[in-house]
């Protein structure tokens, strides 16, 4: 799908409460653009209930219901059921939570919605912090990054949703980045048409969280794919199929790109590199990237 | 717009719900028509969804609510669209 044949229709209301270069209203226009005016959101405490904006008004165009951080999952399972007792079955509903509230507190409610084969999609918009209560560490952020609670860098690796999600075999996993918003589209058109649970990660590299410019936001989740610190793919029905960039390097046609291209743009990993280069580090990051490959093409090839 | 009654706060979609959020910019993105080549980056990327899309492909910049983030000059192929400070040194 080419950028001209994306809907015109918006349902994300301009004058929002969101940062200058927000990648989460970013992928949230796309979400709607696929998803069509017929969704019914479902939004745990995140960025996303700020960009909501404050009452008595709202930026979305779509019906949201708030609801505490660790019930997400669950809170759409109770709509998609009222839903469904009333006969509006063809309604859409989506769960979309930051990756504090999937990898760590929503993580509970999720894997009871996905074992329960709740019809719904959930998306996680992953910018590695919770960055809405102002940058500290989640389970998602990446080895050796600074955040207000590990101040001298990071000292576990993130951990991999991906694979925990896959292990519930649900009918659609995918994994997407906010750079690439043709394979995003296509991926919740796809979402969109299966029935049963399905899971959606967006890379999201959030300007004030990661420190760097608010222009580079686009930049960031390209180089986030190129040099394999995420990875795109989709797992249908336990299949599982890379896109794009991440295709090529999973076959070894291209060579990933070193991390260190992409770790010394974002200031919360500016400890590595002044005032002495901490090569160590650089080299613990690079050697667990490679792994994670390593591990992918044992799997998946 | 339909206002239902329920008892519990409901929030009702409106344009600029925080306001004319183009007075947060410091750069103000000016679009070169001229150069233009209608690729639409600009339109999908921009965060805020300011970059009006007309009906023939070519673009205008709402600047009632830009943020003036500089996605869209980032993004550019063709560099139509530069940014200048808001209001220059005297």
């Amino acid at each position: 799908m080419a950028i001209k044949n994306l809907p015109v229709e918006e349902c994300m209301i301009p004058g929002s409460a969101a940062c200058p270069g927000c990648p989460a209203t970013m992928a949230l226009r796309i979400v709607f653009k696929a998803l069509g005016k017929n969704t019914i959101m479902v939004v745990p405490a995140c960025c996303t209930a700020v960009i909501e904006s404050l009452y008595p008004n709202t930026s979305f165009d779509v019906p949201v219901m708030n609801i505490a951080f660790e019930a997400a999952a669950a809170g759409a399972s109770g709509v998609e059921a009222a839903l469904r007792q009333q006969g509006k079955g063809d309604t859409t509903v989506v769960a979309g939570a930051g990756d504090g509230g999937t990898y760590d507190i929503g993580i509970q409610a999720l894997s009871g919605a996905l074992e329960r084969q709740t019809n719904f999609i959930y998306i996680c918009y992953n910018n590695q912090i919770y960055s809405n209560t102002g940058i500290q560490r989640s389970g998602a952020t990446p080895y050796a990054a600074w955040t207000t609670t590990t101040v001298g860098g990071k000292t576990e690796f993130r951990k991999e949703m991906g694979e925990i999600i896959q292990a519930h075999h649900i009918p659609y996993a995918a994994q997407a980045c906010v750079s690439y918003p043709e394979d995003l589209y296509n991926k919740l058109k796809k979402a969109k048409s299966i029935k049963g649970p399905k899971y959606l990660e967006i890379m999201a590299p959030c300007p004030p969280g990661w420190r760097f410019g608010m222009e580079k936001t686009v930049d960031m989740g390209i180089m986030a794919v190129e040099t394999g610190a995420w990875a795109l793919y989709e797992c249908e029905n336990d299949v599982v199929t890379f896109n794009g960039k991440s295709k090529l390097i999973l076959e070894e046609k291209i060579q990933r790109k070193p991390i260190e291209e992409w770790i010394k743009q974002q200031g919360r990993f500016g400890h590595l590199f002044k005032p002495k280069k901490d090569v160590t580090r650089i080299k613990t990051i690079e050697d667990h990237t490679d792994q994670i490959w390593k591990r992918y093409r044992k799997k998946y090839l | 717009m339909k206002k239902y009654d329920v008892v519990t706060t409901i929030s009702y979609p409106k344009k600029g719900a925080m306001g004319k959020t183009g007075s947060w910019r410091v750069f103000r993105p000016i679009l070169d028509k001229t150069k233009c080549v209608k690729c639409l980056r600009c339109w999908i990327y921009c965060p805020e969804g300011t970059v009006i899309r007309n009906k023939d492909d070519t673009v205008d910049i709402d600047y009632e609510y830009c943020k003036g983030c500089g996605i869209c000059a980032n993004v550019c192929k063709v560099k139509a669209i530069t940014m200048e400070r808001e209001a220059k040194k005297k």
